[in-house]
């Protein structure tokens, strides 16, 4: 089994083919949509894929040490062009294929005019642990 | 034959456990350690096997847990001297015994996660592994925060008069954040303030557990069947518990009747103003206006203000409820949201949807951003 993340953008990914904001479709349209993404969870917890998903806020700030005895300096909000992740999944799954397979499913939420968004997600292996056998 | 285990009478039993147990020598930490385990194992146990006396074999099994831990990690000594003086069960613990357990849970030397934790654990009876579940931690990390908690207060005397109000504060929380998880966190809440309520004659306990039920009394007409949250003003006031806002509402007629006002009273008012109308068109604004203002003076908190503002909006029109909202800084967390809707009842929808898009973007969690979302849609939609 290997763990991929699944990474959404608000911004940094290339624009998806449907590409209209969540406030320009129907109410039933973004119902449809948040019904998809349920169901997409549902179905990994039960296929025994899942590990966790978090959603993040829009908002965010830089962050760093400023030397002994001094308060952390902050740096934000975030540029407009900084590359902005909206959420993530972990998954785990036995293979590059599966995980790619799963990926294109959830890129297939529906949205304006209940079509799919066809939205870029980013896919990224964790490292796992070094393996018993080596030679 | 296996039969579920009555958790609320488990929980319900665990202050007074622990309080035998300490009253017996063991001190804080290891009687709630004790106990946390009895509790554990009554959940496994109880099921095929479940006593006559509940409470007894609590105490039983909680006071072996405790020998056990003591033979473990203490002297021999200490071990025999408590082996032999192995007391009877007391008496039935006196409510001071579960007051004074609230006001360590909830000590000011503890942050409010902490308190939260430990109230839940050794008020609560709910076991390390329901809270991790209930606050989305791993159990490891809530086992630590717990434990962290016990040596933070491990110094202090039982017997000092705690602050209500800290105790209160905790409960609140406990109410106001939690709906996942096996365990219904505001139904424990209230559960927690209902005995607090039995052990303290104090009218802002009574104030809160009246404030808790009005809006526990609203809980299932708040979601939709599809999860979106359903604002006050639509929802269906026929699947209101009417039962609970009865009791609210009774409960909190006898606290102010005492005529000692404070800021959960208040809450509690503007809640039954809200659950006393019929349809939301027959809210009485005014009242509540007013009643905001009460707590204006009692909390002085910008929430309370942006609340306010609200209010002022329906009772004195969309433009006063804007005047009322340009007071405040608009840095405000809602504060976008409540000038999207006046701005809607105003009838500038083009602003409004804006400012709802806007407001949903800086939303605090996802169900509310997918509201704002929603209300930027359906006015976009026109």
């Amino acid at each position: 089994m290997a763990k991929y993340l699944l990474l959404k953008h608000y911004r940094g990914a290339p624009a998806a083919v449907n590409d209209v904001p969540m406030e320009q479709w129907t109410t039933d349209e973004i119902s449809a949509h948040i019904q998809y993404m349920r169901d997409f969870a549902t179905r990994l917890e039960e296929s025994g894929e899942f590990v966790s998903e978090q959603a993040l806020s829009s908002e965010g700030t830089f962050v760093r040490y400023d030397g002994e005895g001094r308060p952390p300096v902050t740096d934000g909000p975030f540029a407009e062009t900084k590359d902005l992740i909206a959420g993530w999944m972990l998954i785990d799954v036995d293979s590059y294929e599966r995980a790619v397979e799963l990926a294109g499913e959830l890129s297939a939420a529906p949205g304006k005019d209940g079509k799919p968004i066809h939205e870029w997600l980013e896919l990224r292996p964790c490292y796992g642990v070094p393996n018993t056998i080596t030679e | 034959m296996t039969t579920e285990v009555d958790e609320t009478l488990l929980r319900s039993l665990t202050p007074g456990v622990l309080g035998i147990l300490r009253r017996r020598g063991a001190d804080f930490a290891a009687a709630e350690d004790a106990v946390q385990e009895a509790l554990i194992e009554a959940l496994r146990a109880w099921p095929a096997d479940p006593p006559r006396d509940p409470r007894g074999w609590l105490v039983t099994v909680s006071w072996r847990k405790f020998l056990d831990a003591t033979r473990a990690d203490t002297a021999r000594r200490r071990r025999e001297d408590l082996v032999d003086e192995e007391p009877e069960p007391g008496p039935a613990p006196a409510a001071d015994d579960t007051l004074q357990l609230y006001f360590l849970c909830a000590h000011p030397s503890l942050t409010p996660a902490s308190a939260v934790a430990l109230t839940l654990r050794a008020v609560g009876g709910l076991t390390t592994r329901q809270i991790a579940q209930a606050y989305l931690v791993p159990e490891a990390t809530m086992a630590q925060r717990i434990s962290r908690a016990k040596r933070t207060v491990s110094g202090v005397r039982l017997d000092q008069a705690g602050d209500v109000a800290t105790v209160l504060r905790v409960l609140y929380l406990v109410f106001n954040e939690g709906y996942s998880g096996d365990v219904d966190l505001a139904a424990e809440a209230i559960r927690l303030t209902r005995q607090l309520a039995a052990a303290i004659d104090h009218p802002e306990v009574a104030g809160l557990l009246a404030l808790m039920l009005l809006h526990h009394a609203r809980h299932a007409a708040r979601t939709a069947p599809d999860g979106s949250l359903v604002p006050l003003a639509e929802q269906d006031r026929g699947r209101w518990d009417t039962e609970a806002i009865a009791e609210g509402v009774e409960i909190l007629q006898a606290a102010l009747a005492r005529d000692r006002l404070g800021e959960f009273q208040a809450q509690a008012a503007i809640a039954a103003l809200h659950a006393d109308a019929p349809t939301a068109g027959e809210t009485d604004w005014v009242q509540i206006v007013e009643w905001y203002d009460e707590l204006a003076k009692l909390t002085d908190s910008p929430v309370v203000r942006l609340n306010r503002a609200v209010a002022v909006g329906e009772a004195d029109g969309p433009r006063a409820g804007l005047a009322a909202l340009a007071a405040l800084d608009d840095g405000l967390p809602r504060h976008t949201a409540v000038a999207a809707y006046l701005h809607e009842r105003d009838g500038d929808l083009d602003k409004a949807a804006r400012l709802y898009a806007e407001a949903a973007r800086k939303a605090p969690n996802l169900a509310e951003r997918d509201h704002l979302t929603r209300q930027a849609a359906r006015l976009n939609a026109r």
